[in-house]
């Protein structure tokens, strides 16, 4: 339990990055990084490592260039409809079946087992069977992110829910909680931040599957960008439409966490 | 955990004063792996009076406590409350936690009258009376600070104030003041027994500081080494009429501890 | 959970679901699910027959060797980053980026540079697990009690000693938990390496059964895959357990 805890802590716990304690701030060193790597991203492009490998600043023009025609724009909007609702869907549904399976030991015996060995499989392989049962429309893709988001959001709704302090669990007792006050006042509250930080491991993993789905079942968003920059050979539009869903998802991300850490903060720190 | 029910058919005569609050017969209690922590434990809890329990550690003090507040059940024997016998948790006792036990997602207000939220007060009478508490404990300006902003002996009068708030007869507190700092101590002591005359509340207090179970107790419960039995009770009667610093000093005073101590000495040897 | 008194432990309720599998395969409620005995049946056939046995290997060649470039690249960086503030922030930001973005989304650009071969598979495999190693390592190393090494100091240990002796092994609990996390991520990052490039290794093997709608054996392959990632990382669980116990008392 300590060593899963602490994993699970350190997905949690991990800040964006360690603040330095000396008065030189962060950024000014990560700026710098960035620059380097897009220094030597420059010169590799010039110095022509292989064919496809474009410029930095062929990469960033054609960045430029798509979100200026609206490339971008048309492609995340397409593929922001079945992440979104994939990610609400299993947000819901694994929320509340991690939540039956910390309340009931029953639910816990039949589940745990399932959901651990969903999550540690390449469930990855699935996604081109479901075209045979969900066509290549919405639903498809839909599946795809439930796919590959729901084992973690479950899991961690588990456990955020079947470890709550017996400390508190003895005080509601001794002042007479009724098993639904119990459940509601203080397993739900103090199991939050695991949950939602199940949500936020659960949006990345709906990025992968939303990518996963639209390279694999049917062109479309993003996915599209990348394959038919690809099939055409216009690499600097496809490293430009590679490089935007890593940032947009990275992105999205980081604020689920800073969210997470300003809300739950203090909590952890008392636990 | 335990769902329990206190068997009360009607309210207890409480005016009688020489009834006790509480009492506990033969109390045995079996852990997993066949440990015999408490090997019949039987002492009376007087109304009105604050009486400790102390001993070694491990002794089964605080087990004893929990079996009294219904949080624990016992292998076998009896707990007693204004004369009726109880299986569980109940309103008329109230428990004090040594680690606060305090949702660090609620404000100190909202943690003080969880007792009476349980219970489907409503919100503006329950926040009135958790309000009084709170400032009763000192924590007025804190009401809408959160635990996680107080200090180890201001969160632990957070739990004080939860357990008065429910109007128990009888408060139940495991070593309060072992997590707080020894110079806030001595004054925690001493505020908690101004605040309990005020309020004429019966109280039961586990502590492994003999120093501070002479002090504040009215009587005194030694229990032996596990599995523990009452070696003896005792009843300091400490004059407190001076100022707390002579009380501390006096000669009176100090024999008890000494006594006591040479109590548990005995049992430490074995 | 009890069943009239003997309790059952929690593995067990996977043979429940296995029950399930069969009935929903013998009802023929989902075409795409055979009953779970004539996947058993496509197993015995399909894992000695040879197409498989190199599909297997070759799969398992590329994710060999990307994990370990993935453990010595991320364990270094995760020292790095444990014990050096400044290289800790800084790095720390990459790494966060790039662990929580579809990196499947790069597999078309190392596609387009490195080919349909082994390459790009070891490439996937590692950029799939270097992050989370990177990162539990360096929670591991900041989570070492600081009087150690300075007790190590005192005793003068040389760094090579400190590092290996006592600051590696401090860090061994969250460290095992990281590479555990990183081969069930490098093992997803072969698989969808496969499934993009689709005419290599298992990947290729999935496309040929799907398209053939030869699900029995589709559902055998999977199940060796899922067996494999499993026992991968309860392997490294197991080495996990055996070290925790002086996890709680560092």
């Amino acid at each position: 339990m300590t060593v899963a805890a602490t994993t699970v802590a350190s997905r949690v716990g991990r800040t964006a990055a360690v603040t330095g304690r000396g008065a030189r701030n962060p950024w000014v060193l990560r700026v710098g990084s960035i620059l380097l790597v897009l220094a030597l991203w420059e010169w590799g492009g010039t110095a022509g490592v292989s064919i496809a490998f474009p410029k930095c600043s062929e990469t960033l023009a054609a960045f430029a260039a798509m979100v200026a025609d609206g490339t971008f724009a048309a492609a995340y909007a397409e593929t922001a409809g079945p992440l979104f609702v994939g990610v609400l869907l299993t947000g819901v549904g694994g929320v509340l079946a991690g939540l039956v399976m910390g309340l009931s030991p029953r639910a816990e015996w039949m589940g745990l087992p399932l959901f651990i060995v969903l999550q540690a499989s390449p469930s990855a392989a699935i996604v081109p069977l479901i075209t045979f049962v969900y066509g290549i429309g919405f639903a498809a893709k839909v599946f795809a992110v439930v796919l590959l988001a729901a084992p973690v959001i479950v899991l961690n709704s588990y456990r955020g829910i079947a470890h709550t302090p017996r400390s508190l669990l003895e005080m509601s007792n001794a002042f007479l909680a009724s098993r639904w006050q119990r459940v509601w006042k203080i397993v739900i509250p103090a199991g939050s931040g695991l949950i939602f930080a199940g949500l936020r491991l659960g949006l990345a993993q709906g990025f992968t599957g939303a990518v996963l789905a639209e390279l694999i079942i049917t062109p479309t968003g993003v996915g599209d960008l990348i394959t038919y920059n690809r099939s055409v050979a216009d690499y600097p539009r496809m490293f430009a439409a590679i490089l935007s869903i890593i940032l947009v998802a990275s992105v999205s991300v980081t604020v689920l966490q800073r969210l997470e850490q300003r809300l739950f903060r203090p909590e952890m720190r008392l636990a | 955990m335990t769902d329990g029910t206190t068997s009360r058919a009607a309210t207890a005569d409480r005016t009688a004063d020489d009834t006790p609050a509480a009492r506990v017969v033969d109390l045995v209690k079996d852990f997993s792996g066949g440990v015999r922590a408490m090997d019949g434990i039987t002492f009376d809890i007087p109304r009105g009076e604050l009486t400790s329990i102390i001993g070694p550690s491990g002794c089964g003090k605080t087990t004893t406590l929990k079996i009294i507040a219904g949080l624990v059940e016992a292998t076998s024997g009896r707990v007693e409350v204004n004369g009726v016998q109880v299986a569980g948790p109940g309103p008329d006792r109230a428990f004090v936690f040594q680690d606060f036990a305090l949702m660090p997602w609620a404000t100190v207000l909202r943690n003080a009258a969880f007792g009476l939220e349980l219970r489907g007060v409503p919100r503006k009478e329950r926040e009135e009376i958790a309000k009084e508490y709170v400032g009763k404990v000192g924590l007025a300006r804190f009401e809408n600070s959160y635990p996680h902003q107080l200090s180890g002996g201001m969160r632990q009068r957070v739990g004080l104030a939860r357990a008065l708030a429910v109007d128990a007869d009888i408060l139940l507190m495991d070593e309060p003041f072992a997590s707080v700092d020894e110079q806030i101590r001595r004054r925690f002591q001493e505020d908690l027994l101004r605040l309990l005359s005020d309020e004429k509340k019966t109280v039961l207090f586990v502590t492994h500081s003999i120093e501070e179970a002479v002090y504040v107790s009215d009587q005194v419960v030694i229990l032996t080494r596990g599995p523990s039995r009452v070696s003896k009770v005792v009843r300091p009667g400490v004059d407190r009429s001076g100022g707390s610093d002579s009380i501390r000093r006096s000669p009176e005073y100090l024999d008890w501890v000494e006594q006591i101590w040479s109590e548990l000495q005995s049992y430490l040897e074995t | 959970m009890t069943l009239r008194g003997h309790r059952i432990p929690s593995g067990f309720s996977l043979l429940v679901w296995f029950v399930v599998w069969e009935v929903v395969g013998r009802l023929e409620l989902v075409s795409l699910i055979p009953p779970f005995t004539d996947v058993i049946v496509a197993l015995v056939e399909v894992v000695p027959s040879s197409t498989f046995i190199e599909a297997v290997t070759v799969t398992l060649q590329a994710f060999a060797i990307g994990m370990v470039l993935a453990l010595v690249v991320g364990i270094g960086v995760g020292i790095a980053m444990g014990r050096n503030r400044t290289v800790g922030s800084v790095m720390g930001m990459w790494v966060n980026i790039f662990e929580s973005s579809p990196l499947t989304a790069v597999v078309p650009a190392l596609m387009a540079l490195l080919g349909f071969g082994l390459p790009t598979m070891v490439v996937t495999v590692f950029l799939f697990s270097v992050w989370v190693i990177a990162l539990d390592t360096q929670v591991g190393v900041q989570r070492v009690n600081p009087s150690l090494v300075e007790m190590g100091r005192s005793f003068g240990a040389s760094r090579r000693v400190l590092y290996t002796q006592i600051i590696f092994r401090a860090a061994l609990p969250e460290l095992l938990a990281g590479i555990r996390l990183g081969l069930i991520r490098g093992l997803k990052g072969v698989i969808i390496g496969q499934l993009l490039i689709a005419v290599v290794g298992v990947g290729y093997l999935f496309e040929l059964y799907s398209r053939s709608f030869l699900m029995p054996e589709f559902w055998a392959l999977l199940i060796v895959l899922f067996t494999f990632a499993f026992l991968a990382s309860e392997a490294v669980a197991y080495f996990e357990r055996m070290v925790s116990f002086y996890a709680s008392s560092r």
